[in-house]
């Protein structure tokens, strides 16, 4: 049967894809950073999973406002980077698993009735691939196989956070009922706080920062019920993106293992966080 | 039952939430920027921009905020950051550039970037419109 191992949260700041692409991790700038990331490399290096759940948001890439699906899972059997202005990033197109995805959308479906846009092509970006890049360095071939899970967090009315760690708790009874053996690790990612636009930019709220940090591991129910004003207000506009790790928490059995916490501000206009948790 | 929620973060300050309502206002704009992604799209746009804006059903105002790459302007008339940042790539800005240029205080991007450096901007005093006047 398959296994669930574990989950990570972690910022996707695109800049932090650029420093890794174009050898800037040792930089002074960027160095805090990536030792503070060492620790969760360490534990997926040695937790191996086959394949990746990596909920994530798309920034007017794959998806426009021609159609902005809430939940939707990638189900084919490769993603190729996107070319977000810049041509795509120098790394691998990651590899799906198309059997794996397609057992996820019908339990997700059929028996949580979470309504699931089903993708059959699509392009990933920094979204996706700056975790993974953090995770797994500069490969080749990623060392797993990847299911894409995109969430609307852009287009208000974004789902609740609420809806984001019910969904989490369904892909875990998903995992739990897959028959062949693999390991599976789920990323939540995106946030911390940051506000990209207006005259708030560059908002940081270091405190705010800090309560989702420690409520994740042991006062998750708290966090997901949140309301989306509260997100804006106190995480900024783009920060509302840390919806996305309660689908990893959710993942996770009620009671969950700190493995690795970090902080650093800034990543270019963001507040980088990370968690890596276990089940207790 | 009303569906409808209460729009309270409107009270939000310097803070232009994506809603329906927004997105209805500014899909030409928006859907302009979009089509920067391909390589064709900004070959065109480079070449003639009057023309090429032709193409798309944008207001006078919104057609001057991207002429006059009035950042701020460009969210105000419904523009999304994610859209209108695809403006500022073919520009070959950073989103420190337009964070700068869309701050209240008229900040330079050198002066943005010293900001983000000791800790960004403070939630302190930016969470509502009357504790912003407040000071």
């Amino acid at each position: 049967m398959a296994e669930f191992i574990g989950g990570v949260g972690t910022s996707h700041v695109p800049s932090i894809g650029a420093a890794i692409d174009h050898g800037k991790t040792q930089d002074p700038y960027w160095k805090p950073l990536f030792d503070g990331v060492k620790p969760a490399r360490d534990w997926i290096e040695a937790a191996k999973p086959d394949v990746v759940i990596v909920v994530y948001n798309d920034h007017a890439s794959r998806f426009g406002l021609d159609m902005t699906p809430t939940f939707a899972i990638g189900v084919g059997d490769q993603f190729a980077p996107h070319d977000e202005g810049y041509g795509p990033r120098p790394i691998p197109s990651c590899q799906g698993d198309p059997a794996f995805a397609w057992h996820l959308v019908e339990s997700l479906v059929l028996k949580d009735e979470f309504d699931i846009a089903i993708v059959g092509e699509m392009s990933v970006d920094h979204g996706l691939t700056v975790p993974l890049s953090l995770m797994f360095g500069q490969p080749q071939q990623w060392p797993c196989r990847v299911i894409p899970l995109c969430v609307n967090v852009i287009q208000y009315p974004q789902p609740t956070a609420l809806r984001c760690f019910k969904l989490g708790q369904a892909i875990r009874r998903a995992i739990d009922s897959y028959g062949p053996d693999i390991k599976v690790a789920v990323l939540g990612t995106g946030g911390m706080s940051h506000q990209l636009q207006g005259e708030r930019a560059g908002l940081i709220n270091t405190p705010y920062d800090q309560r989702w940090l420690a409520g994740m591991a042991s006062d998750p129910h708290s966090l997901a019920n949140i309301g989306h004003t509260e997100l804006l207000r106190e995480a900024g506009s783009e920060g509302l993106e840390i919806i996305m790790w309660l689908v990893m928490r959710g993942a996770l059995n009620e009671a969950a293992r700190l493995v690795h916490r970090f902080y650093h501000v800034p990543a270019s206009n963001t507040a980088y966080g990370l968690l890596v948790l276990e089940d207790a | 039952m009303n569906t409808t929620t209460a729009r309270d973060y409107r009270d939000i300050p310097g803070t232009y939430v994506f809603d329906g309502e927004h997105c209805r206002k500014g899909y030409g704009l928006n859907m302009f920027c979009k089509s920067l992604d391909l390589a064709s799209n900004r070959d065109a746009f480079r070449v003639d921009a009057g023309a090429y804006l032709d193409r798309f059903k944008l207001s006078i105002e919104q057609r001057r905020a991207v002429l006059e790459r009035d950042w701020l302007g460009m969210l105000r008339l419904g523009g999304n950051i994610y859209y209108t940042f695809k403006l500022a790539i073919f520009d070959g800005l950073t989103m420190q550039h337009v964070g700068a240029a869309m701050s209240a205080d008229g900040m330079s991007v050198e002066d943005f970037r010293a900001m983000m450096g000791s800790g960004g901007r403070s939630i302190e005093g930016n969470r509502s419109v009357q504790e912003l006047r407040r000071g």
